[in-house]
């Protein structure tokens, strides 16, 4: 198969993460009267944007791999 | 219950989670070509794949939402589902059903049937399996839009027309890789949005110390020792001790070994996970793979359920009461999202719950069009044609699969009844399925007329059975004793489930075994090879690394999974 399922994951989630964080950052802190006052939208946030940088760090090595050994 | 305002956040992580569903479609199409490619992805899935897809896979509505509703009802002891049933069950069709799954190189679970024993039995198979999956997928859809209707305010219909036009189109575009790719893709999305829920919910509760105290009450005041919401299987010594209301023996044998053994060795909608992928090996670490992450589950689906009956017994009220008096478990999950969840992470809450909708239905509808195709269509309809037309059916059978789940939905918005019927009838069906492959695959005696009334007789005593008993406090009907006589009163209706499949494997079990002595065999032992155990090549897995091999991994699993019943004891 010629799609490396990580890319797609990797991209999601670090888009997931980027829009979190940036939210919990700019959020107003009444909100996080339900999650037992921690701002979840930050730290979740930071959790899937490193997830998805590990999921794309490993799909973009194994593509320069596949293109250095010269298959497609 | 108070609906749940979503913002902009919200839907801007919806909508980028439907872009990327749709976008996997988009970018397999093109590896579309023969219908091996469609319905089986030319095989050539990699194993971490395939195994996340053969978890995700049944990680549907009644998984999500059930457990967790069973959670709440029955505690702790709902584990079993998975440290009794699944894992060992997973492990058994890793290791000794697989090498004839993949070996025989069957497209399908049916044609399997088929070259182990005949065509009458392979039909009866196909045709039950096919009408089942159909109905599953549309209750599904229906659960999704009754809760989305409750939780959110959408109109039913829009729920409904979303989903199925989104699983319609990444299958009908990439076919079951497409269907593989994105239930990898909803395994982790399902796994990181509801694990921040249960993080909450445990610091909330004061961790499992916290969260065994606050249980002991509803315990209590149930009738039941303290333990009783937070031990597995401490008070299974008799059916009366437990809220199941089920004994060591009805659990190990019932759900462990029938019915769960039943579900992941013979259902092609998991099986077929493992079928594509891409070498023997790499089928047979599919289901043992699947296994690590699927012991870890109940942490991720049950624990919620408990930490919901928790709060609602000592803070008052938190899950709404139905008609009847006792709490609407079904929605433990959607009002613990909204109980925690700030707008933003209660966003990847819901497109998790979605998530694990859509993954159950296109399960369903990938394995309907495969049997559909292969095992009724071409096999009584139109055998003989050229691959290309097989792959067209298959396109087509995707649509119109999909329209019978929006039918089916519909219809149960109307009959709740006769979906409730049907799914009693498919419990009939499947319950001894798997005393048939269990004979099939390990006793070369068996023969084809054994295997076709053997199942035919199990399903008739499983409607016996059921039709002579009933379940503690039950009208007589759906719920039992259809046929007018009481024989057995159990304590409750798991129990009587339980009890229904252990007869009906044991009946077809013997039934397979003595109509196979009276009749002649219908296969040579030349054309059983791969298909039967003595008569198949051992695997013995010689070139691999001892940590490597499969049996080596199941063997681990095993032992992990002993330590987990242990430690939860």
């Amino acid at each position: 198969m010629n799609l490396d399922l990580r890319l797609p994951i990797g991209l999601m989630f670090t888009i997931f993460g980027a829009l979190l964080t940036l939210f919990g950052l700019i959020s107003d802190d009444a909100i996080y009267v339900r999650s037992l006052g921690i701002n979840v939208n930050l730290w979740w946030g930071l959790v899937l944007l490193a997830f998805g940088l590990v999921m794309l760090g490993f799909a973009i090595r194994a593509g320069r791999k596949r293109h250095a050994s010269g298959t497609p | 219950m108070h609906q749940i305002q979503l913002g902009a956040i919200d839907y801007a992580i919806l909508i980028v989670y439907f872009a990327f569903v749709l976008g996997i479609g988009w970018a397999l199409r093109r590896f579309v070509r023969s219908s091996e490619d469609f319905f089986l992805s030319g095989r050539s899935i990699p194993t971490w794949i395939a195994g996340l897809a053969f978890l995700s896979a049944n990680l549907g509505a009644q998984e999500v939402i059930g457990m967790a509703a069973s959670g709440a009802k029955y505690g702790m002891m709902t584990s079993h589902f998975y440290w009794v049933g699944a894992i060992p069950a997973m492990v058994f069709v890793g290791i000794f059903m697989m090498p004839f799954y993949y070996g025989s190189r069957a497209r399908s679970v049916p044609e399997y049937l088929r070259l182990r024993f005949d065509e009458k039995t392979r039909g009866f198979n196909a045709i039950t399996f096919a009408v089942m999956t159909v109905f599953s997928s549309g209750i599904s859809m229906y659960a999704l839009a009754k809760l989305l209707e409750l939780v959110l305010g959408w109109s039913f219909h829009t729920s409904v027309i979303l989903s199925a036009v989104i699983v319609l189109v990444y299958i009908f575009l990439g076919g079951l890789t497409s269907a593989i790719y994105n239930e990898v893709l909803q395994f982790f999305l399902i796994v990181l949005g509801f694990l921040p829920l249960v993080l909450l919910g445990l610091k909330d509760v004061g961790g499992w110390a916290g969260l065994t105290a606050k249980l002991e009450p509803v315990a209590t005041s149930a009738g039941y020792a303290a333990g009783a919401w937070s031990d597995s299987w401490r008070h299974l010594g008799s059916a009366s001790a437990n809220p199941m209301g089920v004994e060591w023996f009805g659990m190990v044998m019932g759900l462990g070994f029938v019915l769960s053994f039943g579900y992941w060795c013979t259902d092609f909608l998991v099986i077929q996970r493992a079928m594509a992928a891409k070498s023997m090996i790499a089928a047979r670490r599919t289901p043992l793979l699947a296994a690590i992450p699927k012991m870890l589950f109940p942490a991720l689906v049950i624990v919620p359920g408990m930490i919901a009956i928790a709060l609602h017994s000592s803070r008052g009220g938190l899950l709404p009461i139905g008609a009847d008096g006792t709490p609407n478990y079904n929605l433990a999950v959607p009002v613990l999202l909204a109980h925690y969840l700030p707008s933003g992470l209660l966003g990847l809450g819901l497109t998790a719950l979605m998530a694990s909708f859509m993954s159950g239905m296109a399960g369903n509808v990938t394995a309907f069009n495969t049997v559909w195709t292969y095992d009724i269509y071409q096999s009584y309809i139109r055998p003989g044609r050229t691959d290309q037309h097989y792959l067209r059916m298959g396109h087509a059978a995707t649509v119109f699969g999909i329209l019978f789940s929006v039918a089916a939905a519909y219809a149960t918005t109307r009959f709740n009844n006769i979906m409730d019927m049907l799914q009693l009838v498919f419990a009939f069906v499947n319950a001894p399925l798997f005393a048939t492959f269990l004979l099939g695959m390990f006793w070369r005696r068996a023969t084809g007329h054994g295997a076709f009334f053997g199942l035919l007789i199990g399903t008739v005593a499983a409607a016996a059975h059921h039709g002579l008993t009933l379940p503690h406090d039950a009208v007589p009907g759906l719920k039992g004793a259809f046929l007018g006589t009481v024989l057995h009163t159990y304590p409750s209706e798991m129990a009587q489930n339980f009890w229904t499949a252990i007869v009906a494997w044991t009946v077809c079990f013997l039934a397979t075994i003595g109509i196979s002595l009276l009749t002649g065999r219908n296969k040579s032992d030349d054309e059983l090879r791969g298909l039967v155990y003595s008569l198949t090549p051992r695997l013995t897995d010689r070139e691999l690394v001892w940590y490597k091999r499969p049996a080596t991994l199941g063997v681990v699993v095993l032992g992990l999974t002993l330590l987990l019943n242990i430690i939860f004891w």
